[in-house]
């Protein structure tokens, strides 16, 4: 196993497994207790549209989608509470929505498309040493707002109603709740893609939460066991030349079929 | 200031449809209120417009002389529900210490938790205070929830229908506690089952759409009857209140 560290796509690639873990371990958290899979779905489909705008601005399509993913959250959050459409109705159309903006801004894109499989479908062994950095500045910038917010997420997440009456701006914070998915959603593109993004938002957590009921423990439960199975998958997708996306994905359901197995076992 | 809450002239409507027509209610800093009515009547509505959580469409409302939602009012909510993921991380202790949210970026001090261990120590659920909240049984977690509203010491409680997860033999112990509550604060219960309503209350309010009485509770027979739109057979003294039907 070590040798393969000598390659230095491969150090990256591990590096980046290891800060996607951390994005996905502590916003996952809040994405799976407070129930909000679909909008953020939604949300990692959309920044599809700032990789074409990107593209087209000629500009690394992952910083264009920084700014495009959040003001696509911000949209999907606020329609529900300002509109009469349903955030379920607002999530539908900006997700295909989101994808579509993005195709037409490659097709207007002269030229080759460099790295476009690797936006939707990940790849995380040509990581560049930049992203990593963005990466980097992401996560910290990810955990800085979960230290300063954390009742306040909570509080959206447990009992809004009684939040709002403590004095919350309940429909602020569920908007830079949203805008942190928007972030990770980012940090992770690059690792499994777009398409596959919800995976890793989502499974790590939502083991962590059959373990624990303390939200500490179960988000560093979330974060190492995001670390564990993505360096598995990348592992195993070098070992038997598979797509190294489509195998993290793989290896994170079977530890979540593993761990409810476990679970009921125990019971 | 002897009045809590002041209403003039409230009305409420949801896409054109009236809730609350033309409410004129004072609340006494001593009173312990039970309103009731029909489902539908506009109760739930009327605690949410104190709250600060639905805005008025016409008349004035004042709570401790401020406008409604203003965090700095002693008020403490028993909600009708609080539905939550039946798994949802979070144990007693934490749940009633969020009633005493300071606001963005404040600590809870070491104060907060000596109130909340007071307030659980109050309801009877210290023991259980490290326990996972969807763990509990309605009843307890009500009581939980009783903690979670008291534990800012508020000066008014507001509680929604607080009987519908209450076993019938919990009930006087129910009446109990808030009799101990009633020494500090004032207290509005709403329900819909007027039966329900013990000799513990003081004053009664008739709320369908619009008030009818407002008043103790002897007196109220008649607007009872405007209220449930049906004669009201009698109204007879006991542990809890009986009405019954013309028969």
């Amino acid at each position: 196993m070590a040798g393969i560290l000598t390659y230095s796509f491969m150090q990256n690639a591990f590096l980046a497994a290891v800060l996607v873990s951390v994005a996905c371990g502590v916003v996952g958290t809040y994405v799976v207790i407070k129930r909000i899979v679909f909008i953020s779905g939604g949300i990692s489909h959309a920044a599809f549209g700032g990789i074409g705008m990107g593209y087209f601005l000629g500009v690394n399509p992952i910083m264009a989608a920084i700014p495009f993913s959040i003001v696509s959250a911000l949209i999907m959050g606020i329609t529900s509470k300002k509109a009469k459409i349903s955030e379920d109705t607002a999530i539908g159309i900006l997700w295909s929505l989101g994808m579509a903006i993005g195709i037409i801004f490659i097709n207007l894109t002269p030229g080759y498309v460099p790295d476009l499989m690797s936006y939707l479908f990940g790849s995380i062994l040509t990581v560049p040493f930049n992203d990593i950095l963005i990466m980097l500045v992401l996560d910290i910038a990810i955990i800085i707002m979960v230290l300063l917010f954390n009742r306040e997420f909570m509080g959206i997440s447990f009992d809004e109603e009684f939040s709002q009456i403590m004095g919350m701006h309940t429909t602020t914070i569920y908007l830079i709740l949203l805008s942190l998915v928007a972030l990770s959603v980012v940090v992770m593109i690059k690792v499994v893609g777009v398409i596959l993004v919800i995976a890793l938002l989502t499974i790590p957590a939502a083991i962590a939460k059959q373990y624990t009921y303390r939200l500490g423990r179960m988000m560093t439960l979330a974060v190492v066991l995001g670390m564990i199975l993505t360096t598995c998958g990348l592992y195993l997708s070098y070992l038997f030349n598979l797509a190294s996306g489509a195998t993290i994905v793989i290896v994170l359901g079977l530890g979540f079929l593993f761990s409810t197995l476990i679970q009921k076992i125990i019971e | 200031m002897c009045n809590v809450v002041e209403m003039e002239n409230v009305s409420v409507s949801f896409d054109r449809q009236s809730v609350l027509q033309d409410v004129n209610l004072s609340i006494d800093k001593d009173e312990f209120l039970a309103i009731i009515g029909p489902n539908g009547g506009g109760k739930s509505t009327l605690l949410k417009v104190i709250l600060g959580l639905i805005k008025a469409d016409q008349g004035r409302i004042s709570v401790f002389g401020k406008k409604p939602g203003d965090p700095s009012n002693p008020i403490g909510y028993l909600p009708q529900y609080v539905s939550f993921d039946p798994d949802f991380p979070i144990n007693v202790f934490d749940t009633v210490l969020s009633g005493r949210y300071h606001g963005l970026f404040k600590n809870y001090s070491d104060d907060d938790r000596e109130k909340v261990v007071n307030a659980l120590e109050e309801v009877g659920m210290l023991k259980m205070r490290h326990r996972q909240m969807s763990r509990l049984s309605g009843g307890q977690k009500q009581r939980v929830f009783i903690a979670r509203a008291i534990v800012r010491d508020p000066k008014l409680l507001l509680l929604d229908e607080p009987m519908a997860s209450i076993d019938p033999k919990m009930q006087e112990s129910f009446y109990e506690l808030l009799a101990q509550f009633r020494k500090r604060m004032a207290i509005v219960l709403v329900s819909h089952d007027v039966g329900a309503v013990s000799t513990h209350v003081e004053s009664i309010a008739c709320l369908n759409q619009k008030l009818y009485y407002h008043g103790s509770v002897e007196e109220s027979a008649e607007g009872l009857e405007k209220v449930y739109e049906c004669p009201i057979g009698y109204i007879s003294h006991g542990l809890p209140h009986r009405i019954l039907k013309d028969h």
